[in-house]
Order: C-alpha cells, then structure tokens, then sequence
C-alpha cells in the first residue's frame, strides 16, 4: 500500500525534480551530466522583457478572474445548496461544463464568439484583455462553485437563523456569520481559481492579442526556437509560486479537508 | 420578560397542514412544554413564535403586542436550538456578545453582562475557546447563555436535551428548570420526552397531528387525559373501547361490564392506568372486580408489569410495585383484578386507538 503510494509519488515528483535541476546547468543546451551549475538562467529571465511582462498579464488575469470567479461561483452556490428549483440540477451541470469541455475546443468556440462579437457590436472585443479574463472567469466558475458547494454541504442552517433570532438581519447574518463560517471553502476557491487561471495554456491560445501574451503562452513560443534551461527557470518560478500559495492557503485551511 | 399569546395559530404547506389552529396563552415568567410525537407540529409552532416560519392563519402576542408580521431579528425571542448552532468561528465569549452587539449595548457593558451570563450557566474560564473544543454540554450551556445575555421577552427551547447523554439530560433539565425559575423567564420547550416533559414544566400542551389535544397540569394529563391520545401518551394506559350504557355503567367491546363515575351516553373508551389496578385479594371490595388469566409477567425492577386477559377482547396491563414479600403470579394462573369507578376515566366520542 505504503510503496504504491510512494511509486505514484515518485512519479509525479519526478519531472518537477528534472526541471528544477535542470534549471540550474550552465550550459546552453541541456545534457547530461552537467558541465557545471549557475544561476545566470535565473537572472536571464528578470533581463527579458516578454518573460516578465508575460508573468504579470498572467498574474492581472488570475487574479481577476479568481475574483470575479468568486463574486459568481459563491452565490452560485448559495443559491444551489439553498434553494429548490426546477433548473437547479441543469444549472449546477451547467456551472461545472467548462471543467468537462477541452480546452482547445473551448478556446476556438470563444475565439469564433469574439469575432462575431467584435463584427456585430464594432467594440475592440477580440484580443482584449477583457475578453481574456471573460474566457478564464468561465474556466475558474467550476472551481469556486464546486468548493464552495462542498464547504456548504456540512454546513448548519440552524447558526443562521440563531443569529437572526440574537438580532442580525439578513445581510448583517451573512456577512458576519455565513461567509467566516464557509471562509475555509471559499480560500480554497480561490487558491484553485488562480492556479487553473494562471497556469492555462490552451484556451488563452486563442484569446490572446498581439504584443500581449501569457506567461504559459511566451513559454510554448519561446520553446519553439531555444530549449536552454530559461524555461526550467521560469518553470521553476512558478512552481515556488503556486507551491507557495498551496502553503500559506494551508495555514489557514486544511487542504485535504476540503478537496 | 412577557405573556406570549398565540391565537389561532396555524400553518399550511401546499395540502398539508401542519399547524391547527394552536391558541395558548403563557403567563408571564410561565415554563409551558410542548410534548407530543415527531410531526405533530410542536416544532412548527415554536419556529413561528420566532419568526422563522410565517403563519398562515393567527396571531403571536408578546406583551399584547401584535409581533406575527415582524422577522426574527425584531422579536427579542431568545433561541437554543437542537444543534446549539453556535457559531464555529467564534469564541465562547464572541457568540454571547453577538446578540449584544446586534443590540448596540455599550462597550462597556458587554464584557460584564457576558461574564454574568457565563457564570450562570457554570461556564467562567471558558470564555476564550472555540466551540469545537467544548464537549456536548458545555456547548448546549453557551447556547443558553447565548439566548438568555440579551434578556428575551420569551426563552425558546427546542428539544435543548436530545444531543445529550442519558445522564447528563437529566442534570441538566434540572439545571435549566432552576435557572428558568429563578430569572423568572417565560419559557416555551418542545420536546418529545414525557419524562422530560413532566419534569420541566409548569404546563403541558400535547400535540397530535397538528392540533393541541389537551393543556394541563401534570395532574390533569394523567388524571384526566382528555382523549385516548393523551392517555396513551403521557404514562401509560390500559384502553378498553366500547360504549357508555347508563349513567356510570360502561360495557366493552369484550362484554364486559365496568362501574365508571362519568361519561356522556354513547360509544367511548375506558382508561385505566396500570398502576391502579390491583391484583388478587386486594381488589375484594373495589367497584370492578373481573377475574382474568394472566398471559404475560415482565419483571421491570422497581415494578412487575401483569398482562391480564380479563374477556376474550380485553386484555390489561396491572403494574405491580415490587415488593420483598410479593408472590409473583405465573403465565396461566386464574387471577382476579380490580380497581375503584374513580380509577376508570371515560373518553367518549371518539374511536380507540393508541395506548398499550
């Protein structure tokens, strides 16, 4: 049992161990062994512009979209877990779609719908910026409202209507005693929303404009003509980022309590 | 502190009603038990008297005050709810402060009106935890705390004791029936528990499908229940269904004849507790004396439940008290069983039904 789960981590630790060693071989062209060690692939990307201009269009959009994701996916699923309807069940399906569509096939029905979009209205629709956090707030919905249900599911009406019953209105109720109570569900909506945001690739394919282009994106096109170890750099940055956010999300949370 | 008044109190959902027209009046400082079986709509009134279930016919007075179209929040009704609902985020301290704070006390008089609400229920020193770190009974004391910081008009209390363990609930009940007379809180419970019923209250009302079947006293209810429901329901009743003949005569479905004091004319059922039925030379001189066999002997401990065939129809529970030098009767013997007229209450117009 213990050695199937260790093989299995073994497994997906591995690439993650390769890049970051890789990340630091001085030489231009991977090989093995090593020539030596070095930092300069490090300090390569801070000199190059696409890379850091890449990182923060990817963090705006991941944070945006982790946003406006949770101002839709909470009430989304306050409204699922509260109330009984007849489209209740189609419209949580509905919510939860974009996790089932690829997202290739999701990147070229929105780049169509931009166009359209753009011919129709004559707004700059297509290639904005707005119209790239539009396309991740549809793939960061899923997350937040499928955490959220779940921190919801174990949750005590009852504490809602004692806060009413000691005085508080309605919204007083939710923002004092709803919201902390189901916060654990919510930090982890927002931990996953960023992390689907910012690491998407194929979507943004086709969502973004000349002259501005995500991080995953300025890596694929950057691959297509070096493969020195700035990639694993960059790679590098971003796992301690997203690794990062996991740990401090955890001081708050319990993690594996929820997901 | 105030009267509660409920006039004509009922609720609907689509077909279903699951309140009847509930009047009932409390008295000012009154402890007032809402007993009966899941569904029977106990739960439903006491969520109205607090405003989270609207009526759809009736009225709730507080104070003479008309309170049925106000929410939750201007009521002044303090609640326990089964589950405590404390809130998990906040300290002990924080969830009785909350209704304080809901009212805009002052600052300064928070903190102290929250140590005396916690010294009341025995809770001082606890003031810093979390919820989940506090055992099943420290938790249902911080909701009473909770409820009772902001000086309701009426307490609320539903089935305040279901989560506890056998021994703590009875401690317990006693505490809060203590704690509820010495503060002089107008109190309304709703359990499901007879004993607990019996033991906390000050009045009774047993509910059954939706409708109140009888208000009273203790006494009353097992004294004079005044249809087979409640006979059956608090304590324990022998129910033998038949017709009223005459003036004190009473004549069972079975055949058999039984002297009773009052009844009007016409079909009824006879209750008859265990415990005032005698058995063997003890009923000679009693006013019904009926010779049976018996079918079944249950020792209980403190007493011996008799099951006595007494016609091919009829059969009754005697309840013995046991005693060191009581011969037990065994299955098959021919035994003789008797009670006084006084023993037999009648309940006329309406069918048999539940009992044992």
């Amino acid at each position: 049992m213990s050695s199937a789960a260790g093989l299995a981590l073994g497994f997906i630790l591995l690439p993650l161990v390769f890049v970051v060693w890789l990340a630091f071989f001085r030489q231009a062209i991977p090989s093995f062994p090593p020539q030596g060690y070095s930092f300069k692939w490090f300090l390569a990307i801070a000199d190059s512009p696409r890379f850091v201009d890449g990182f923060w269009l990817s963090l705006k959009v991941a944070v945006a979209a982790m946003l406006i994701g949770l101002a839709i996916g909470v009430p989304a699923a306050l409204c699922l877990a509260r109330y009984r309807f007849g489209a209740r069940e189609p419209l949580g399906n509905l919510l939860l779609l974009p996790l089932m569509v690829p997202g290739i096939v999701l990147g070229t029905s929105l780049y169509v719908f931009h166009v359209e979009a753009t011919i129709a209205t004559g707004l700059p629709i297509l290639g904005s910026i707005a119209a790239l956090m539009a396309g991740h707030v549809l793939i960061v919905i899923p997350w937040t409202v499928r955490l959220v249900s779940a921190s919801l599911a174990g949750f005590d009406r009852s504490i809602e209507e004692a806060a009413q019953s000691l005085g508080a209105p309605p919204m007083t109720t939710f923002f004092r005693i709803t919201l902390p109570a189901i916060r654990p569900g919510i930090v982890a909506a927002a931990l996953f929303g960023f992390v689907v945001s910012f690491g998407n690739l194929e979507m943004s394919m086709f969502l973004v404009g000349p002259g501005r282009t995500t991080l995953p994106i300025t890596i694929l096109q950057y691959l297509e003509y070096r493969i020195d170890p700035t990639i694993a750099a960059v790679s590098v940055l971003q796992i301690l980022l997203i690794g990062t956010a996991m740990v401090i999300t955890d001081r708050f949370v319990k993690l594996s309590r929820i997901v | 502190m105030a009267r509660l008044e409920l006039e004509g109190l009922s609720k609907h959902f689509g077909p279903t009603v699951a309140v009847r027209e509930v009047s009932l009046h409390v008295r000012d400082g009154e402890f007032v038990v809402l007993l009966g079986p899941s569904g029977c709509g106990k739960t439903t009134t006491l969520r109205m008297i607090a405003g989270f279930i609207a009526p759809t016919a009736g009225r709730v007075c507080l104070d003479g005050a008309d309170v049925t179209a106000r929410p939750p929040w201007k009521r002044n009704a303090g609640m326990v709810f089964q589950s405590y609902a404390l809130f998990p985020h906040l300290t002990v301290a924080e969830n009785v402060a909350f209704g304080l704070e809901m009212r805009k006390v002052a600052r300064a008089e928070i903190a102290p009106r929250i140590a005396e609400a916690l010294r009341l229920v025995r809770l001082d020193g606890l003031s810093e935890r979390l919820p989940r770190q506090l055992s099943g009974g420290q938790q249902q004391r911080v909701a009473l705390a909770r409820a009772l910081v902001i000086r309701p008009d009426v307490l609320l209390l539903d089935e305040p004791l279901s989560n506890l363990d056998a021994k703590l609930r009875e401690t317990v009940r006693v505490e809060i029936r203590e704690l509820q007379h010495d503060l002089g809180i107008t109190t309304v419970m709703v359990t499901h528990d007879q004993e607990e019923a019996l033991i906390m209250a000050d009045r009774l009302v047993v509910m059954s499908e939706g409708s109140v079947r009888q208000v009273g006293s203790q006494r009353d209810l097992y004294e004079r229940p005044a249809d087979s429901f409640v006979a059956g329901f608090v304590g324990r009743s022998n129910l033998l269904p038949g017709t009223v003949i005459g003036p004190g005569r009473f004549r069972t479905e079975g055949g058999m004849s039984i002297v009773c004091v009052d009844g009007a004319p016409g079909p009824g059922v006879i209750a008859l507790r265990p415990e005032r039925l005698v058995l063997g030379a003890a009923s000679a001189g009693l006013d019904n004396r009926v010779s049976g066999t018996v079918e079944l002997v249950s020792y209980l401990g403190s007493s011996i439940d008799v099951h006595v065939r007494v016609s091919p129809a009829d059969r009754v529970v005697v309840s013995q008290p046991n005693r060191a030098d009581g011969a037990l009767p065994s299955q098959g013997d021919t035994i003789d069983v008797g009670w006084p007229a006084a023993a037999a209450v009648v309940l006329t117009g309406e069918r048999g039904g539940a009992g044992t």
